[in-house]
């Protein structure tokens, strides 16, 4: 029987998808089912000082909920413990949840939700990363600074003093960015006092929900149990805001006397009031000797955390470790730092804070090129990270990653120095209507949990092995779109020997599956994968070690082995616990060593073509390279690249979250734009694999690395094109003709506007 | 939803003159309803008043297409979809072709119609410009008569129409143009992607070159003004002109002139400015048949 890792094993849950048979939260029906809504603050901050129910509205019908009714501890928890379930008396953002109704008639309670009142007395708010440090207004702390990090290798100021050395300075900034998974955020819950609580729902991770409910009613591990229902999509944004939701949903059941209570967000909600991208603000200074090789980079990283600590901290250490790049550079320093403000607090989506230091170290690497007189291809090859160097972080790259070829592969295959050519011909032509270019960015992403964080999670998953030859993979690891089922049962059944179709993943339930840790940080492969491995491999162990099964065996004789086994001993259910690489050491409070077991590497580029009478970039082209260690499923992971390249594209040349006094307005899709398939361009999808020793079959992580590399490339290609140097995303087209007339401007041209 | 139901009456009258009766009976009470594809959007997102409508969509007066000599005329109900597949509007209307390919999904094509693209009266919407440009005509029904207005003149302000509260849309004409001249037609809609966008400037423009000089120009602008805007001041820079730097930047300066754009959600006064001119500009150059 042939191996299915490295084929395109059709997706296990495709069928029921394609064809409507998932079962979605909001597909759940129960008998005697209520519907419960959400009436939220409408100022950024303030104290309530009242509530105010309309008079002549049959509030006796409807279940009412404030933060009095909770009978354990109001406080979602995360890393810091700030923010409330249900707000009590400080309002912080304009989106934070006050009251929550429920009743049988969904277009009742809707209505009623209009009828609510919650009474203010504002405070004067801020919403900006300035305003934040200033900390005229107090939202955390003394100083507002949710975390700080500081990163330091060898002696940057000593560096920059060193005679010789050109020294380079730029500001990038990145807007905040809607996760937009094709479903919208739902619970349902069942809760009653000595009943417990259950809840299902669109999640990603069944365990921060259940570790989040329990202090919320005083219960404990048991009492608790949290089913992931089939979920249309995360990207990040279901990490953390189904707590929040299953606890409202359960609140309400619990103050109802335990009849389930649906909570189903609309697009408008899910996009106001949950979590969206970090906005960011990175200031970079470099020295690098004349002939490019950089000397030092000293880093200021800024993100507007908004008004709850929730995983800013987590957000803010990723993007930090990134901040430098793929670069050798012997002196390097990061300071990096999450500001509170009065938006709704900002969360995970897919990069997770590298997206954000990514686009500011990209784009200023074709600053550093421009003032030593290299090419943009020429000031990455000379400083690309290889064996044996230091990152930021002073970790060895263990990796054997020739990234220089890896560069040449993507050039190669976008033709990029004779297009360059080929378009600053192009671009000289008086008569053109258009302006092409071509642009590149090298990066690298961490896979898994940063330094010693998954030896915290210390996850778990299990094997079950079933009659017949069957088995049923148990963890925690979520479905969400990108593949966890498919490729888990492809692990397991080569771990086994056994075809892929006896393979099945069971649903996450923490009443069943053991906590294999959030499905986060390109973690599900190349962490949770190889738990996997190993417990199929157990299974396979232990038939051995009862004498039922050779050093040999076909499926048939597993089948039998299993059968021998279970009619002998009634089950048979297999372990495995994550157990760091040797020679991992990381320091958590220097911030030093290895941030991340593996890495996987990209060079992408981007070709874009300007109209010059609207300014809108067009892409005619992306070419994605890159090495994440063995693919397990070629066609899952061109299709994780081909949707990350897209989401990235979204975020550089369309996506911008337009607020007023910290609400986002444009939260339709109407107006919030993302692209269609008419504005992408063939994404050409490459992979150059170095397995990695210690994931499954060699694999690493895939999921966030696609999003971060395509904003900078695309505007690098904007900046070939027109000779526009443009420091924020989204570059809109507003944006990119603001540039070429002071462009046009500062070359005396005369400006009409 | 966000609207609640059963604060919203709607009636569904099965002929034009039980539509007419109804909203002269009770004047300014109901309020018509075609394909719904903008005011189901309002409703969906709890922003529409709750009131009463009146379901247009099943009245056979305000349907189909004709195609006489001198005029092609289109029930107020003529969706996007059957304007793309009409091979005579294609072909002599091409731009209030493309104004329907660009307008929304498929599936709102096949339900957003031409009257209710008129009466929302969104300074966006894409087929007006092209109804302008194209010399249309509208006529507005009651109980007790009809009459035809030049569509130029019936937009007077943000969402104010030359329309009595008893009136209904019945039909658009358009007169056909002399096959044996050469019209340039020049239809530019520029939005927030490429399709499924609404317009944050566009025009549609239409002319010809006699004698080396413009002739019969028409220019409209959409999302540059409160209305959708027939471009007078840049209509009267080309006419009977000659093509030259003189005439382009002419054009420029009187499209800056008939504009009157903001900043909005969508995009900023500055670009509008900046692109209409643009716009003008290009046309000018494609009515010429001249390169940039």
């Amino acid at each position: 029987m042939g191996r299915t890792v490295g084929t395109s094993a059709p997706r296990k849950e495709g069928v029921d998808k394609v064809t409507g048979a998932a079962r979605y939260v909001d597909d759940l029906v129960m008998d005697g089912m209520i519907h419960g809504v959400t009436v939220r603050s409408r100022v950024a901050h303030g104290r309530i000082t009242g509530i105010r129910f309309d008079p002549g509205f049959p509030w006796d019908e409807i279940v009412v909920v404030t933060a009095a009714d909770i009978p354990g501890r109001n406080m979602v928890t995360m890393i810091e413990e700030d923010q409330p379930f249900l707000a009590a008396d400080l309002i912080k953002h304009p989106e934070e949840p006050v009251v929550l109704l429920a009743h049988a008639d969904r277009d009742l309670v809707i209505e009623a939700a209009k009828h609510v009142h919650i009474e203010v007395e504002e405070l004067p708010a801020i919403f900006s990363i300035d305003d934040g440090l200033a900390a005229d207004v107090r939202l955390f702390k003394d100083d507002n600074v949710l975390k700080r990090f500081l990163i330091e290798k060898g002696d940057v100021d000593a560096a920059f003093a060193e005679p010789g050395l050109v020294v380079v300075e730029g500001e990038y900034e990145t807007g905040a960015q809607e996760q937009l998974y094709l479903e919208a955020m739902g619970m349902i819950a069942v809760a009653a006092p000595g009943k417990g609580v259950t809840v299902w729902g669109s999640l990603q991770c069944p365990y921060y929900v259940h570790k989040a409910l329990k202090p919320l009613f005083g219960l404990g591990d048991g009492e608790v149990r949290v089913i992931q229902a089939v979920t249309g999509g995360g990207f990040g944004g279901k990490e953390e805001y189904p707590s929040l939701i299953a606890g409202h949903a359960a609140l309400l059941s619990w103050k109802a006397g335990g009849v389930p209570v649906k909570v189903i967000y609309d697009r408008a909600e899910d996009m106001v009031a949950t979590t969206k991208r970090h906005p960011s603000r990175t200031r970079i200074r470099t020295a690098v000797k004349p002939d490019g090789e950089l000397v030092a980079m000293d880093v200021v990283f800024d993100i507007d955390g908004g008004a709850y600590a929730t995983l800013s901290a987590v957000v803010l250490s990723r993007g930090a470790i990134h901040a430098a790049g793929p670069y050798r550079c012997p002196n390097s320093r990061i300071h990096a730092r999450a500001v509170a403000t009065n938006h709704p607090p900002h969360g995970a989506f897919r990069g997770f804070g590298a997206p954000q230091s990514c686009f500011a170290y990209e784009r200023h690497m074709e600053r550093v090129a421009e003032a030593v007189g290299l090419s943009s291809v020429a000031i990455r090859r000379k400083n690309l990270l290889g064996p044996g160097d230091l990152t930021a972080t002073s970790q060895v790259v263990e990796d054997q990653i020739d990234f220089p070829a890896l560069l040449d592969q993507a050039l190669e295959a976008s033709d990029f120095e004779a297009k360059r050519a080929a378009f600053a011909k192009h671009n000289a032509d008086p008569a053109s209507h258009t302006r092409k270019g071509i642009g590149v960015a090298t990066f690298y992403h961490g896979g898994g949990f940063t330094g010693s964080g998954e030896v915290h999670l210390a996850s778990v998953v299990g094997v079950e092995a079933l009659r017949g030859g069957r088995a049923r993979v148990l963890a925690a690891s979520t479905e969400i779109g990108q593949g966890t089922n498919t490729i888990f049962s492809q692990i397991a059944s080569d771990a086994l020997g056994v075809p892929y179709e006896w393979v099945e993943v069971a649903a996450p339930d923490t009443g069943r599956v053991p906590n294999s840790g959030p499905t986060v940080a390109s973690r599900t492969c190349m962490v949770v994968g190889k738990l996997v491995q190993d417990a199929a491999g157990a299974v396979v162990t232990t038939l051995r070690k009862a004498g039922l099964l050779g050093e040999e065996h076909t499926p048939e004789q597993l089948a039998a082995a299993v059968d021998s086994y279970l009619e002998r001993f009634g089950e048979l259910r297999t372990f495995s616990q994550y157990k760091p690489p040797a020679g991992i050491v990381w320091d958590d409070k220097t911030y030093r060593g290895a941030a991340y077991a593996a890495y996987g590497w990209a060079a992408y580029v981007a070709e874009v073509e300007v109209d010059l009478v609207t300014y809108e970039p067009h892409l005619r082209g992306f070419w994605a390279v890159q090495d994440i260690g063995t693919v397990i499923n070629p066609l899952l992971a061109a299709g994780q690249v081909e949707g990350g390249v897209t989401q990235a594209i979204g975020w550089a040349l369309f996506e911008e979250v337009r607020w007023r006094e910290g609400r986002m307005i444009n939260n339709q899709l109407t107006n919030y734009i993302i692209p269609t398939a008419a504005d992408v361009p063939p994404i050409h999808v490459a992979f150059a694999p170095v397995p990695f020793a210690h994931g499954p079959s060699g694999a690493k992580g895939v999921g966030e690395l696609p999003m971060d590399g395509p904003a900078p490339a695309i505007v690098n290609a904007i900046e070939d094109a027109l000779g526009i140097d443009v420091r924020r995303v989204p570059a809109l087209p507003e944006v990119v003709m603001e540039a070429v007339l002071a462009k046009r401007a500062a070359a005396g041209e005369v400006q009409h506007v | 939803m966000r609207s609640y139901l059963p604060a919203f009456a709607c009636k569904a009258p099965a002929s034009l003159d039980e539509a007419l009766v109804t909203l002269a009976s009770e004047p300014g009470k109901w309020t018509p309803l075609a394909g719904g594809t903008d005011l189901m959007v309002l409703f969906e997102s709890g922003k529409l008043p709750p009131g009463h409508f009146l379901s247009l969509w099943k009245l056979p007066e305000l349907r189909g297409i004709e195609v006489t000599d001198d005029a092609i005329t289109l029930g107020a109900l003529t969706t996007y979809a059957e304007v793309r597949e009409h091979a005579t509007v294609a072909f002599e209307l091409p731009m209030l072709a493309a104004a329907a390919r660009e307008s929304g999904a498929i599936a709102i094509q096949g339900r957003g119609t031409l009257g209710g693209n008129i009466m929302n009266a969104s300074p966006a919407a894409d087929s007006p410009p092209a109804l302008v440009a194209y010399d249309a005509e509208i006529e507005l029904v009651r109980a007790s008569g009809a009459r035809w207005v030049r569509y130029r003149d019936f937009h007077t302000g943000y969402k104010v129409m030359d329309r009595a509260p008893d009136e209904i849309l019945r039909r658009i004409r358009i007169p056909r143009r002399d096959p044996g001249q050469h019209w340039v037609h020049f239809y530019r809609k520029v939005g927030t992607r490429r399709f499924q966008a609404i317009t944050k400037v566009g025009i549609a423009a239409i002319g010809r070159v006699e004698g080396g000089v413009a002739r019969d120009v028409r220019v409209a602008f959409t999302s540059v003004a409160p209305t959708v805007l027939a471009a007078a001041r840049t209509e009267a820079a080309l006419e009977g002109q000659a093509f030259g730097p003189g005439l382009v930047a002419a054009a420029r300066a009187a499209t800056r002139a008939d504009v009157t754009p903001i900043d909005d959600i969508r995009s900023t006064e500055r670009y509008r400015h900046q692109v209409a001119e643009n716009l003008a500009d290009s046309f000018v150059h494609a009515l010429f048949a001249q390169k940039a």
